[in-house]
């Protein structure tokens, strides 16, 4: 019965693939934290005093702090359900990388929260009152914040998976992690609604992909050995 | 947990570990398959530690644990297929007949949630078949089991060990290997005899 050995590649598209799968058979789980995105920086125009001037100079700040409690919200699902069936337990004893599978499922994770978020965001710009022409630079800081925040996420996923109600323990470990990402994503955020481009826009935008590049070099391998203490 | 423990295990032989409950079977199956961290001693495969190249350990081995390891949302075959997908290439062809082995024939597009505790087992057993594994370490695979399944773990674990391969099982409900082919491992302590297998 035993055929080829499975590539790490292919495994590690086999678990996108598997990921991506449950979620849309059970969608709730991945539009909530989207909702709540939306729900907070939608609530922000109407509690605040609606003069555009001071909205849009809300608006970063709000967009910030909104786009990190929903991922932090979204990342507790990450390792869960498979940590309790068994699941992470086979892909440490697969004889692939366990790295790389759980790199695709935070790469998973990341298409199903981060990517929507980054969606979203141009949408609760418009409504903060940010102009047209920002919404690009928006859209673009979101997309490479939240690869930051996935990928810090999935090490305080794995650290916190053996325990029960780890919710709280998970922000008291994610978020001093993921205030660069946040001063950065605000930065950059506020000059695309100032209306800045070229080497001023740029610039956090180039901190914000460098972090997100030293995430995906050493996230993984931190998310892998914090997994392995939780199964031990 | 588990102390002054040393044994081996030749190709085409089985182990049962049938230690009373909380002496300590899941730990150590979970401790030779590099789950758990050993506190002294070795464990070796191939005449090579397995803590030198566990990966390579790994693909030569499989191991069945308590979990069934199955996504309720998914159908069995997609189960299959990813579950064992993520070890070795296997068609569709290959999956129904490792389902029809396992008694489940038909029931390869049924979501996993609506399967019994036994029928889940099966799914795991015949995930088993599927990874092609030489080592098979397996924990109470006869649980939940009726008596027409417990005859069929018997019959799986006595092919594979006639073929060559190796098993040690966890188990308080010993099975109906051939003498020939299977052994007893005595309560840890007692055990004298030592060497890498």
């Amino acid at each position: 019965m035993s055929g080829v050995k499975t590539s790490a590649p292919r495994a590690f598209f086999l678990v996108i693939q598997r990921d991506l799968r449950l979620a849309f058979r059970r969608p709730g789980e991945w539009l909530q934290p989207v909702a709540f995105f939306a729900i907070v920086t939608l609530l922000f125009p109407l509690a605040l005093d609606p003069e555009p001037a001071r909205l849009r100079a809300l608006a970063p700040g709000a967009l910030w702090v909104a786009a990190l409690l929903s991922s932090l919200l979204a990342i507790e699902f990450l390792y869960r359900d498979d940590g309790r069936d068994g699941t992470l337990e086979q892909f440490a004893l697969s004889g692939q990388s366990f790295a790389s599978l759980l790199f695709a499922k935070t790469v998973a994770h990341w298409f199903l929260t981060g990517v929507p978020l980054a969606i979203a965001a141009p949408i609760a710009a418009l409504a903060l009152g940010a102009p047209p022409h920002s919404l690009s630079g928006v859209l673009l800081a979101l997309l490479l914040g939240s690869v930051s925040l996935s990928l810090i996420g999935a090490i305080g996923a794995g650290l916190t998976l053996g325990i029960r109600r780890g919710g709280a323990l998970l922000s008291l470990l994610v978020l001093p992690l993921s205030i660069p990402t946040l001063v950065f994503g605000a930065r950059a955020t506020e000059l695309a609604i100032a209306g800045a481009s070229g080497a001023e826009l740029a610039a956090p935008l180039y901190l914000l992909g460098a972090l997100a590049v030293l995430g995906v070099t050493l996230a993984p391998l931190a998310a892998a050995a914090a997994v392995r203490i939780s199964l031990e | 947990m588990v102390r002054g423990l040393s044994f081996e295990l030749d190709a085409g032989r089985a182990l049962q570990i049938t230690w009373p409950n909380g002496a300590g079977k899941t730990s150590l199956l979970r401790a030779l398959s590099g789950l758990l961290h050993v506190e002294s001693g070795s464990i070796h495969w191939l005449g090579r530690s397995i803590f030198g190249d566990l990966r390579a350990f790994h693909d030569d081995m499989a191991f069945c644990s308590h979990e069934p390891g199955l996504k309720p949302d998914l159908t069995i075959d997609e189960n299959l297929h990813f579950a064992a997908g993520v070890r070795r290439r296997c068609n569709i062809n290959e999956r129904h007949a490792a389902l029809a082995r396992v008694g489940l024939t038909g029931l390869q597009d049924d979501p996993a949630r609506r399967l019994s505790a036994g029928q889940q087992r099966r799914v795991a057993l015949a995930r088993l078949c599927l990874q092609g594994a030489t080592l098979w370490l397996l924990d109470e695979p006869a649980a939940h089991l009726d008596a027409q399944g417990q005859a069929l773990v018997s019959q799986l674990v006595s092919e594979h060990v006639r073929a060559g391969g190796l098993a040690l099982i966890a188990t308080n409900q010993p099975l109906a290997l051939a003498p020939d082919i299977s052994d007893e491992l005595p309560p840890a302590r007692l055990a004298a005899r030592a060497g890498p297998a």
